[in-house]
This record gives C-alpha cells, sequence and structure tokens, in this order.
C-alpha cells in the first residue's frame, strides 16, 4: 500500500530492448490493403508515439499489436509481432492470452457499467487472481492518479464520473493485472484540456513500470510525453488509400530534424 | 400611414408603429398562439381520451368486486351452487403455479437464444430465421398455444395438468422475452464489449461478465412484462390446464387459475359467484399491473 515510489524498476535505457518487434508487411481489411511495410519496435520502458494524418494506420497498427484487429471481419495481417520473442500471430497463440498481457486503453472512456471497484478488480477476477484484491486495486487506483477522488465511493458506478475521471479509471483498470504492454488508442481526444493533461503526466508516470505505445492524432501531445515518435503517412499517389510508417526515431530528432521530406512537411503543418 | 396590406414585413413580423423597431411580444390573439393553443388543449383531451377505458375498467373492477376484497378471498376455495361466501385461493394458487411453471421453461431458453442472436452469430442464417419465428410467434394466437401443447403434452401425460398449462403459457413468453432479452443485449455499448475483449475475455466471459449483467435491467422489465401478459391468459389454459375447485397439491393435476375462474364464474347464474369473478378480476389487473409498475422500476437506467 503506498508503495508505488519503491515499485520503481530500473529502467532498460539505452539498451533499448524492446518489448514488441512489429514487422507488418501488409494489412488487409479483406482486400483493402490498409497498411504496407511498417516496422517499429516498442522499447521497453519508454512511451512510443505514433503520429499521422487521419487513415494512415496508426490505430491500425496499434490494434494489431494485441490482436484487437481480429474482431474486424476480413482482417488479415503479413508478417510476424514479435512479443518477447513469440510471434502473437503465430498458430496456437492465443489471442485470448495475449490480450491479458497486452493491456489497451481507449478512445472513448469505456469503464463497465458497475462499481468503481468492480471495474479495477474486472481483470483481476478474469485472471483468478489469489492476492489481496483490495489492494491491489487501491494500488492500480492510485498509480492512476484517482484514488484520491473515488476512495469514499468505491461502490458508485464508474459511469458516474467525468470523462477524465472515467479515462483514468479504465487506465487503472488495465494496469491492475500489470500487462507488460499497455497500449493507448488516441486515449485524450475525448477529454477537455486539464483531463488531457492529468492523463500526459500519469503516462510519464506510468512509464517507469511499464511499456507504453501511445496513438495520438495531436502532434504535440507525442512531443511533450513519446520517447520515441512514429510517423505514419499515406500514400494517395497509388491510387489507394494505404498507410506506411514513413520514419521512427527519437521524439526530438523526428520533430526537430526529420530525414524524411514527408515528415518535415507534417511536422511544420504543411498537410494534417 | 401605410396599410397593413403595403407592408410586405406584415405578416410575419409586426411592427410597432412609432420607433420601427419589430415588436418582439407575445401576442397571444396571433393566428399561431391561437393554433398552437387549440393543438396543445388538443393533445391534453386525447391524451386524456385514452386514459379513460383503463380507469372506468379499474372503476368498475373495485366497485363492482372491492366488497369481496377480504382475507377470505385469499384464503378459502370457490364455492359450490347455492353456497355462500368463498374465495378463490387455489385459482390465485393456480395461476402463480402455471405461471412460475412457465417462467422457468422459458426464461432460460430465450436468454440463451436471445445471446446467440444478439452476441454469437446475430448475422446468421439460423438467426434471421430465429428472430423471424420469433417475430410470427409473438403474433401467434394464443389459443392455438393451447391446442399445440394439448396435443403435445395433454394426449402425451393422460390428461389436463398445471404443467401442460405452464407449458402452453412459456409458448406464449418464449417470443417476447427472447426478443427483448435480444434488444437489450443489443444495447449494450459496443465499446464496454471492447474492453472487456482488451481485458483479455473469451467470448462467453464477455457475455457473461459484462454484455448480461449491463442488460439485466432491461432483460428483467421484459421478463416481467412478459409474465403479465400471460398471467391473465386464459384460451391456453382452457386446454391445458383445465379447471379444478380444489387447492392444487401436484403440478400433474388440473388446476383452477383467475382467468378460467372469471369465464367459469361470470356465466353462472348465482350472484356470490359472479360477485367472486368480479374480485377475481380485481385481482387479476393488479397482480397485472403491480407487474407493469415492478417492471419501470426495475428498467430505469442505473448510472
Amino acid at each position: 500500500m503506498g508503495n508505488a515510489a519503491a515499485l520503481k524498476r530500473p529502467m532498460a535505457r539505452g539498451a533499448s530492448e524492446s518489448a514488441i518487434d512489429c514487422r507488418v508487411d501488409k494489412i488487409y481489411y479483406g482486400k483493402f490493403l490498409a497498411v504496407r511495410d511498417s516496422n517499429i519496435a516498442i522499447e521497453k520502458g519508454k512511451i512510443t508515439g505514433f503520429i499521422g494524418p487521419s487513415g494512415c494506420g496508426k490505430s491500425t497498427v496499434l490494434r494489431s499489436l494485441n490482436r484487437m484487429n481480429d474482431l474486424i471481419k476480413g482482417f488479415k495481417l503479413d508478417g510476424k509481432v514479435n512479443f518477447l520473442g513469440q510471434d502473437i500471430y503465430a498458430k496456437g497463440i492465443d489471442p485470448v492470452v495475449v490480450r491479458r498481457h497486452i493491456g489497451m486503453v481507449f478512445q472513448q472512456p469505456n469503464p463497465f457499467s458497475m462499481s468503481i471497484f468492480d471495474n479495477v478488480a474486472f481483470g483481476l477476477k478474469l485472471n483468478r487472481f489469489k492476492g489481496d484484491v483490495e489492494d491491489r486495486v487501491e494500488h492500480a487506483l492510485t498509480r492512476a492518479a484517482l484514488w484520491d477522488e473515488v476512495k469514499d465511493k468505491l461502490k458508485a458506478s464508474g459511469l458516474s464520473l467525468s470523462g477524465g475521471q472515467q479515462q483514468r479509471l479504465c487506465i487503472a483498470r488495465a494496469v491492475a493485472t500489470q500487462p507488460s504492454v499497455l497500449l493507448m488508442d488516441e486515449p485524450c481526444s475525448a477529454l477537455d484540456p486539464i483531463a488531457t493533461r492529468r492523463v500526459e503526466e500519469l503516462m510519464l508516470e506510468l512509464k517507469k513500470d511499464y511499456t507504453i505505445a501511445l496513438v495520438t492524432h495531436n502532434m504535440q501531445q507525442a512531443r511533450r510525453v513519446a520517447d520515441v515518435t512514429a510517423f505514419f503517412s499515406v500514400d494517395i499517389s497509388q491510387g489507394g488509400r494505404t498507410g506506411h510508417l514513413v520514419e521512427a526515431g527519437p521524439t526530438d530528432q523526428i520533430f526537430d530534424a526529420p530525414t524524411q521530406t514527408l515528415t518535415k512537411q507534417y511536422i511544420s503543418g504543411e498537410f494534417s | 400611414m401605410m396599410a397593413p396590406d403595403a407592408n410586405p414585413m406584415r405578416a410575419t413580423a409586426p411592427q410597432s408603429a412609432s420607433s420601427g423597431a419589430p415588436s418582439l411580444e407575445y401576442n397571444s390573439l396571433e393566428p399561431r398562439a391561437l393554433w398552437n393553443l387549440f393543438l396543445t388543449v388538443g393533445a391534453w383531451a386525447v391524451a386524456a381520451l385514452g386514459a379513460v377505458p383503463l380507469l372506468s375498467v379499474l372503476y368498475m373492477l373495485i366497485t363492482k368486486g372491492g366488497a369481496r376484497l377480504t382475507p377470505e378471498l385469499f384464503t378459502e376455495l370457490p364455492p359450490a351452487g347455492f353456497e355462500l361466501g368463498g374465495g378463490i385461493g387455489n385459482a390465485i394458487q393456480g395461476t402463480l403455479v402455471t405461471v412460475a411453471i412457465a417462467s422457468v421453461i422459458s426464461i432460460p431458453v430465450a436468454i440463451l437464444a436471445a445471446v446467440y442472436l444478439a452476441e454469437f452469430r446475430p448475422n446468421s442464417q439460423i438467426a434471421s430465421v430465429a428472430r423471424f419465428l420469433a417475430k410470427v410467434l409473438t403474433g401467434f394466437p394464443s389459443i392455438l398455444a393451447g391446442v399445440f401443447v394439448y396435443a403435445a403434452v395433454v394426449l402425451l401425460m393422460g390428461g389436463y395438468s398445471a404443467l401442460a398449462g405452464g407449458v402452453a403459457l412459456a409458448v406464449l413468453m418464449l417470443p417476447t422475452v427472447t426478443l427483448t432479452a435480444e434488444g437489450a443485449m443489443r444495447m449494450v455499448p459496443q465499446r464496454m464489449k471492447d474492453a472487456a475483449i482488451g481485458m483479455g475475455c473469451t467470448n462467453a466471459q464477455v457475455v457473461w461478465s459484462v454484455t448480461l449483467p449491463t442488460a439485466l435491467p432491461s432483460i428483467v422489465t421484459g421478463v416481467i412484462l412478459a409474465v403479465a401478459r400471460v398471467a391473465g391468459e386464459s384460451a391456453p389454459l382452457l386446454f391445458t390446464a383445465l379447471f379444478s375447485n380444489y387447492w392444487l397439491r401436484n403440478i400433474s393435476e388440473p388446476t383452477a387459475s383467475l382467468s378460467i375462474l372469471i369465464y367459469n364464474f361470470s356465466s353462472m347464474p348465482f350472484d356470490n359467484q359472479i360477485e367472486l369473478a368480479w374480485a377475481a378480476s380485481l385481482v387479476l389487473v393488479m397482480i397485472v399491473l403491480s407487474f407493469n409498475i415492478l417492471s419501470r422500476f426495475i428498467g430505469r437506467p442505473q448510472v
């Protein structure tokens, strides 16, 4: 209890060990080629930001990292996504188990229609967690910077919270089971600036313990929080709307000294 | 001074004569204000008219059957001809038992069917056929449900029984509960289901721990309304549960029910029985009404 700070793990800085090594050749939705040639490593203990214009495939790639796209009819991925050395698209891999190790926070806050406590304890029950559930819930809510606001009303419905609180509740729910990686798909796009700021501070706090991949529509957000930034764009030239990774690198380099013209144009606001 | 007709603005925006600024005051004699008043009063009148049948039926039942609303009504057996007093205890018991049997049979089947329709294979051929048949079955004449169960259960078991009555009512409940439960589960936002899948739930876990609990209030509402509807059915019971003048001791025996008791007693030449029929009608309406009110409380959106 309250020993969040003591739990800090040593960071794998410099070693740039990757938690997920994503090697996407092609992603199809039915016959539509949505994404091509996007190789990106999600490094341990860092925040990797995915930026790019709408329809560039950044969310598609993110949702491929825990097989959430399996739900979409016609989804097909050519390539590999290695999670701690295992290809999660290999035969015999259970997507359900993959998702228990790679948590997800969605664009719209989506707490369950149950109490705040039960929301956070949901994943623990799912994984038949044997330890002290109450302690874990408190810890997760503390990590999500929500404990002080909700500690007196844990029995209240998760849906009674404000949008920003709901999103932090969803983050608490995701971190309660201590997944290795947290995928965040535009987690602030439905939030006001104050709530956004809190969630961003939270991400910076969380990266001490978790590896985070963050899709954001807001370039400045990537600049504020991401260690590594990946810029995706769309080929309009080839007639289709196929997205691909243009370049990835340390955030400062992508924003201050991009190597690709497309990146330079996007960063300087020539298109969006 | 300008003639009113000469002002092209006159029809829509009256001008005050002195300043030339438009008058923004409410004028209750304007045509649209009068029309508005007329329609508002009309809507109130029609709404009141709609309530007249229910209120007049309630009034009649209370004046004619209210006098017999005594404890004996609920605890005693129906009287024989020329006998005074008596009650409708066994009919209330019979109605509750047959409805309970119907619920036990239909609710699990209906909810599982709804899970299939809403969650597992919503677009499959089986689902669209099942959905179509359920819709047909909701408009199914209830007397035919009775005839069907007569052939399928009564003849097979060799006699009328409360069980057969319950099966007939279950046939009537099944489609309504299935369709309302399906609708309730479809109302659960996809993002909640996504959240559950993102946590690493299997399909069954999504349904069991997220979809069903979230949809539960609406499902319960649907169940209560279906129960209220079949509680008042008489036609399907005529061929299945028949009637009895005694307490029900075993569900393989025929049983009395409120609706059949009303039907039987209202055509008897005895004042006592006719009074009991009125009282039974009142009790039945009260049961149905209280189920409806209950469903409104449970079905409230929970935030």
